[in-house]
């Protein structure tokens, strides 16, 4: 039993008709860390991801989170196991406001059924009000406080990131999972996401993210695996990774 | 009890006319991911206009036969159903092309109710079930134990006509290219100069024709129409077209073939099958049975289906 | 609209303030009205059990998202179920079994007795509304368990066809075993009785309940029933809409795979829909058997459940005062158009020229037509908030996938 990584992933293998997507790919996070995942378009890391988190089948893998294993055969299941995760094409909960996004990323922790709605007795009015109270702080956390009662799909794109963070950590993962996070940002908005980043980080909470921007990569992370084709071709810290023959290869087009 | 040559011809006559219908159902969601609710109450429109027809031949040419009858009967329903259609196109679902998916389908279901609410308002077709006259001698033609009739012997040529002008238009004709096309994927078809609205208009009165044809031999076939008698063998054919594959033409004949076998055969042996408990009368319900089954075991149909990209 | 509002979050006095006004103007209701004859009355008797079916769908369809065209089962299931154990018509049933199995049939008589055998089942209403609801619960939930990885448009017509099965099966189930007594239907069916009090009044009382020495016609005993039952759904709706269970099925509405993602078992969630929605259904099913005396298979078809999904999508999907405001509209108008078209078109031109039955359809066609083309959102939708389901369902699984 190796308690030393929190995430525990190897060979996996995923193929979609006559695509093979992923060949014998894994990762291992420890706690505590940030992990890069990187790789030029088309590499797969979408598609990792998806199957860490349930919304793909894989072909084969070991997966195991904390020392336990873990079966990655429904989204549902993987969240309340301690892997939460935000979607690279931004998807809240456009109806709702920001507060009720966040509310809902409470779900998977509590317990309020039908009796609990329609009878509203003390243990569901207390877990209801704790439910807000906590979601406002998620709120607060990622910098958007003030517009918790404001409709989701109205909120600014960088809003709307930070509000898909927030609503991840409202399950209390183990392991945040972000899936392009800085897409579409600015470079000051970029430095906003690192400084939440890093501030997840302190907070003792593990992030696996995926970037396509590596220069924030470098700066952020504590470890960077790299994809290519569907297969692992470099795994290390970011100054090994940046003078990597291969990885150079695969994003400059060297020769094959 | 029928004998099983006599259900299997029951069957393909059944079939016949849901393959007509479902063919309508099927390009019309493969170029939209529309189900066209409205489709079954097409046939009732073309069988009621049909009627009318028959109608005032009689009244202003009394005499001719039934042949002839029955024929003009079909091309004067043809142009009105696909006018419908059209219309319908036009009107309605055009407007809703970029909205989400249930808006169509409501819509949809609300024009079903306007078509019918518009036979049942009109005074010469009304509420109450009309007959349908018999312009064919109904001296049945005998086919190795089982019984045919002439109507139904013209039924089936004119649906297998109308299937093989249908491939032919499909694959040997600019227009079915274009068709073929735009359900693929309309934005590229777009790009290559296709004008996907034609396309779409198109399809939708070419299955308004077929509904058409459907209609006017339904009613030949059993004699009498009524303003609902389009809901449940709409629905039906839709059912049809998904068990053979939605969007594929080919599925949608299959389908409607063997929907109306399983249809005869189910209520002919159901009887049998459940110790008396279900009797003929469950007929109806074979064809949802069949859309659950397929749904749930073979989403994609026998054929496989052939949907547009439309991200 | 603004000077009502129901929206005790945002405006709670305004809100409680409409909420009385409404309630006194209820409460007086039937008393005006009957100065006008029964009928009326009879009229928002029938129309306040169809509010109560668009309230229960609209948690499938405005809650969750889930088109379901044949929600009318569940309003058949209580109301056969009501049929078959507050009537005659178990003693027909048994008589039936004894005719095509003779062992089983002596045995169950013996178990149920002579007087059963003579006269049927006839439970309580304390009896018959928890088990209406809890039995078209069930078939709720076994209903919506093969769609539950549909997408939209297929889901719709699963559900309808759902619908269809049922209704055939309560026009056909009279043979060999009478369960439903087939095209004919189920009548003497028993009035509700409550303490004591039946509501359809004692014999030769000419439909009068009397409670305490105050009188009243029977429709208008009903109407207090109905109207209390009407205001409990509006209350146990509502009550669900804002909780976590709420949250969850707007959150598989608007997202199904951020839904999933987020550890909510959309499984589970979207059965629970389905089991509640369908509850009501049946416990108004329960009523309608009581209120009618009869049910037959006519009153339960496609053309039901369009009707009660045209309500609430009139009205404002998702948002509750608009559903009820769609249920009054299109059950409560046409048959005030019934009362006043036809003979205002025999005064005028001597004949009917258009019948009720056909504006009743064509009010119901063009309800769902024109909203859709113009107002999706209905004709009272929620202020800007998570009620509205402008999105409901836009892709299906497949593609939502891809795109992730």
């Amino acid at each position: 039993m190796n308690d030393q990584f929190l995430l525990n992933i190897s060979g996996v293998n995923k193929r979609f008709g006559g695509l093979q997507a992923l060949t014998d790919v894994g990762i291992q996070i420890r706690p505590g860390q940030i992990v890069g995942l990187i790789g030029p378009n088309g590499a797969g890391k979408t598609t990792f991801f998806n199957v860490i988190t349930g919304l793909y089948q894989p072909d084969s893998g070991s997966f195991e989170l904390d020392g336990k294993p873990y079966s990655p055969s429904a989204p549902h299941a993987v969240a309340k196991a301690g892997i939460a995760r935000t979607f690279q094409n931004i998807r809240l909960f456009g109806e709702m406001t920001a507060l009720e996004n966040v509310m809902v990323g409470r779900h998977v922790r509590t317990r309020q059924g039908v009796f609990g709605a329609v009878f509203r007795h003390k243990a569901a009015r207390e877990e209801e009000a704790a439910i807000r109270t906590r979601a406002q702080e998620l709120l607060d956390f990622v910098g958007i406080g003030q517009f918790g009662n404001r409709t989701a799909k109205f909120l600014s794109y960088g809003d709307q990131r930070r509000l898909e963070i927030a609503r991840a950590l409202a399950t209390d993962p183990q392991l945040l999972a972000l899936d392009e996070p800085a897409a579409g940002m600015n470079a000051t908005e970029k430095l906003a996401l690192r400084e939440l980043l890093v501030k997840i980080k302190n907070g003792g909470k593990t992030v696996l993210l995926i970037e396509h921007d590596v220069k924030l990569m470098m700066g952020l992370c504590d470890r960077i695996t790299v994809l290519e084709y569907g297969k692992r071709i470099a795994e290390g810290v970011p100054a090994e990774i940046q003078k990597d023959p291969a990885v150079i290869a695969a994003y400059l087009g060297g020769a094959h | 009890m029928e004998t099983f040559v006599q259900q299997i011809l029951n069957g393909l006559v059944l079939g016949s006319m849901y393959a007509l219908v479902a063919l309508g159902y099927t390009m019309v969601y493969g170029v939209l991911n529309l189900i066209n609710f409205a489709h079954g109450d097409v046939l009732m429109i073309g069988a009621m206009v049909g009627l009318s027809i028959l109608q005032l031949l009689d009244h202003y040419f009394p005499g001719l036969p039934g042949f002839v009858q029955l024929a003009l009967a079909i091309l004067g329903a043809i142009p009105v159903a696909m006018l419908v259609n059209v219309l319908i196109e036009r009107v309605a679902y055009r407007r809703l092309r970029n909205a989400p998916r249930l808006a169509p389908l409501i819509t949809a279901i609300g024009i079903s109710i306007l078509l019918q609410t518009f036979v049942m308002a009109m005074p010469w077709w009304g509420r109450s079930p009309l007959p349908f006259p018999q312009l064919l001698s109904s001296e049945p033609i005998m086919l190795g134990g089982a019984m045919i009739s002439q109507t139904q012997v013209l039924l089936l040529i004119l649906a297998a006509l109308a299937m093989v002008g249908l491939v032919l238009l499909v694959e040997r004709t600019k227009m079915g290219r274009a068709m073929r096309a735009v359900a693929e994927n309309p934005r590229v078809a777009g790009l290559m100069g296709v004008d996907s609205n034609s396309v779409i208009v198109a399809t939708f009165a070419i299955g308004a024709a077929l509904a058409a044809v459907a209609g006017v031999m339904w009613g030949a076939n059993y004699a009498s129409i009524t303003f609902t008698m389009g809901v449940l063998p709409g629905l039906k054919a839709f059912c049809a077209a998904v068990l053979g594959g939605i969007g594929n033409i080919y599925g949608a004949m299959i389908g409607g073939l063997l929907l109306g076998i399983i249809e005869a055969l189910g209520a002919g042996y159901i009887g049998d099958l459940t110790g008396g408990f279900l009797g003929s009368h469950y007929q109806d319900i074979f064809a949802f049975v069949v859309l659950i089954l397929v749904l749930t075991l073979r989403p994609s149909g026998i054929m496989g289906e052939r949907v547009a990209d439309r991200a | 609209m603004s000077l009502l509002s129901f929206d005790l979050t945002h405006q709670p006095r305004r809100a409680r303030l409409s909420m009385a006004a409404l309630l006194v103007l209820m409460l007086v209701f039937p008393f005006v009205a009957a100065q006008f004859g029964n009928s009326w009355v009879r009229i928002i008797d029938i129309a306040l059990l169809y509010i109560m079916l668009a309230l229960g769908l609209n948690i499938v369809v405005g809650f969750a998202g889930l088109l379901d065209l044949g929600y009318i089962a569940f309003f058949a299931v209580g109301a056969y179920l009501t049929g078959l154990f507050s009537s005659p018509q178990f003693a027909a049933l048994l008589e039936s079994v004894v005719n095509y199995h003779p062992a089983i049939g002596a045995a169950l008589v013996t178990v149920f007795g002579p007087d059963i055998q003579a006269n049927g089942i006839h439970l309580s209403v304390w009896a018959i509304v928890p088990l209406a609801g809890l039995v078209a619960a069930l078939f709720g939930a076994l209903l919506g368990a093969p769609t539950l990885k549909l997408r939209g448009d297929y889901l719709a017509i699963v559900t309808l066809g759902f619908g269809e099965i049922i209704r055939i099966f309560m026009n056909n189930l009279n043979d060999p075993i009478n369960f439903t007594n087939g095209p004919q239907g189920i009548n003497m069916i028993d009035p509700i009785r409550i303490f004591g009090v039946s509501l359809a009044g004692e014999a030769g009382s000419q439909s009068t309940v009397y409670i305490g020495g105050f009188g009243m016609p029977s429709v208008n005993a009903y109407y207090f029933l109905f109207l209390f039952l009407c205001i409990a759904t509006i209350f146990v709706t509502s009550r669900l809409q804002h909780s976590r269970l709420g949250r969850a099925w707007v959150a598989i509405r608007e997202d199904e795979i951020a839904a999933k993602a987020m550890g909510i078992n959309t499984r589970n969630v979207k059965l629970l829909a389905f089991s509640m929605g369908a509850s009501f259904g049946g416990v108004a099913g329960a009523m309608f058997a009581a209120f009618q005396g009869f049910v037959s298979p006519e009153s339960f078809s496609l053309t039901e459940s369009i009707a009660v999904l045209a309500m609430v999508v009139l009205g404002g999907i998702g948002h509750i005062p608009g559903v009820v405001l769609g249920g009054v509209l299109l059950a409560a108008l046409p048959e005030v158009l019934r009362h006043v078209v036809e003979p205002a078109q025999m005064a005028m031109f001597g004949k009917v020229v258009i019948e009720a039955e056909v504006l009743r359809q064509l009010l119901y066609g063009l309800a769902l037509v024109g909203i859709m083309l113009v107002r999706p959102a209905g004709v009272w939708p929620s202020p800007n908030r998570e009620d509205r389901p402008t999105a409901a369902l836009a892709l299906d699984d497949e593609k939502e996938a891809a795109a992730v």
